[in-house]
């Protein structure tokens, strides 16, 4: 299996322990990433203010992994609703088609609609499958509880996904993590997102949005939060500390990436994973894991 | 609840939304407030309403919507588009308000932040030698500073 890896901008600036544990447990599963220099911006945040910037930047994205013949793994769930949604667009509207290539001409790039967009963990349960993981786990991760946190890009909108899953409720991520035997706890609210965006708009808007999450996952016991976006990491791990100050409450659930828990399972160390890269720490996951 | 006259109406603006292939019609939305119930902004701020947003457009309070804060609140979620019993494309549509208000000057500091970031670096985020180091040290390939080809594809138009 051959994938080009988008990585977008916040991840290898930002989120380098969720880089390290995917390309870790990818090596272990035969899945080859191929770099691309030439990668930029999905075009995400532009899609607010500049609609047609954002479709061009997701289309040169598109041409770039077709110059190569490869289709693209994405790691960030908003890149991967942006590139989903721009392939999908470009291929339902050909006016939309036109006025793209015509600018994207300007660089000497065609777009042509021959490369599909998968998120890391879609193309665990599709193409790696949980067989293949199965078989890779050393250490069943029992009783380790685990609350997963989807969040909005991975899942919608809907009508790009092709129905991989089911928005309203949803289901491969926890698959995933039943193969490597942590228990799936579940939570109030757990389809709400973690209000990342209204960062650049209101802060203390978005802050209590992902309090409100915090608080459910902690009231259900939760050891840790599974997570597959930068962005809702942000949320929950980065500014956990800033959260607990602000609402007096101490709710300290380390927040962990998919890979790092399946890298756990696949007996990879604490620091190929990117484990001491977390901003809560994830220490104490380690005597959950040995009792 | 504010009062608006007549000339607040403005029709041409709702025939224009309604006329674009990806957002399609809102007209049938029947206020039952799936969307605001569902919205998790809304529970933490409950004068952010998306049911409010729909009607407001289904009016046609063009000023009203493209000059004030509401829409900016949205976190793009996806949650009342896919709840809504009518198909409205809910997010969709406020997402193209946000455009229509940024060509009247009403974007957030930090969402314009972000374009000129992209319309300089092609990336919100540079990867500088330092960075570059880190990541050799964990392994990790280099990449390069900026995306000088989408820099120069948004900066042709
Ligand atoms: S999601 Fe954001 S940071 Fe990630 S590439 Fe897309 S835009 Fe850039
Ligand atoms: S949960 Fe937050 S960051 Fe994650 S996808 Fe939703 S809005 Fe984006
Ligand atoms: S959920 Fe749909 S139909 Fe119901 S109020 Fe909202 S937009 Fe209208
Ligand atoms: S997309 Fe916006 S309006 Fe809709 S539920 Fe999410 S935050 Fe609320």
């Amino acid at each position: 299996m051959k994938y080009s890896l988008f990585l977008g901008c916040t991840i290898p600036a930002r989120s380098r322990n969720y880089e390290l544990s995917a390309r870790a447990i990818a090596s272990r599963l035969d899945l080859e990433f191929v770099e691309i220099e030439d990668f930029s911006c999905c075009g995400f945040p532009l899609e607010a203010s500049d609609e047609m910037g954002a479709i061009l930047l997701g289309a040169m994205n598109l041409c770039l992994a077709e110059e190569k013949g490869l289709d693209i793994c994405v790691l960030c769930s908003a890149c991967a609703s942006m590139l989903t949604k721009t392939a999908y667009h470009l291929d339902h509207d050909q006016k939309l088609r036109e006025q793209t290539n015509k600018e994207l001409a300007k660089i000497g790039k065609e777009y042509k609609g021959t490369v599909k967009v998968k998120h890391f963990a879609r193309i665990l349960l599709e193409d790696v499958t949980l067989e293949r993981i199965k078989k890779e786990t050393k250490q069943n991760l029992k009783g380790l509880r685990v609350a997963t946190h989807y969040g909005c890009h991975y899942l919608k909108p809907a009508y790009i996904y092709e129905g991989f899953d089911d928005p309203q409720d949803a289901q491969t991520l926890e698959l995933i993590l039943e193969t490597v035997g942590v228990s799936n706890i579940q939570y109030r609210r757990k389809k709400d997102c973690c209000g990342g965006p209204v960062l650049l708009s209101d802060e203390e808007v978005a802050l209590k949005v992902a309090e409100e999450k915090l608080r459910n996952v902690k009231e259900a016991g939760a050891d840790c939060m599974n997570l597959v976006c930068p962005f809702c990491s942000l949320m929950f791990d980065a500014n956990q500390k800033g959260i607990e100050t602000k609402s007096g409450d101490e709710f300290d659930i380390p927040v962990l990436y998919l890979p790092q828990i399946i890298g756990l399972a696949m007996g990879f160390s604490r620091k190929e994973l990117g484990l001491n890269l977390n901003s809560v720490s994830t220490k104490e996951l380690e005597s959950v894991l040995e009792a | 609840m504010r009062t608006f006259s007549l000339r607040d109406l403005d029709s041409d603006f709702v025939d224009e939304i309604e006329s674009l292939d990806f957002i399609g019609t809102f007209r049938d939305c029947y206020a039952c407030g799936t969307c605001t119930g569902g919205c998790p902004v809304h529970r933490v701020n409950n004068d952010y309403d998306p049911l409010r947003i729909m009607r407001m457009l289904v009016l046609g309070l063009r000023e009203e919507l493209l000059k004030g804060e509401m829409i900016w609140l949205c976190s793009d979620c996806y949650t009342c588009q896919e709840n809504c019993p009518m198909e409205v494309k809910i997010t969709d549509i406020i997402n193209h308000l946000k455009n229509l208000a940024t060509h009247e000057d009403n974007t957030p500091l930090g969402v314009s932040t972000q374009k000129k970031l992209l319309m300089d670096q092609g990336k919100i985020y540079i990867i500088d030698e330092f960075d570059n180091k880190k990541r050799a040290k964990a392994g990790l390939p280099s990449l390069p500073e900026m995306a000088e080809e989408a820099r120069k594809l948004l900066n042709k138009r």
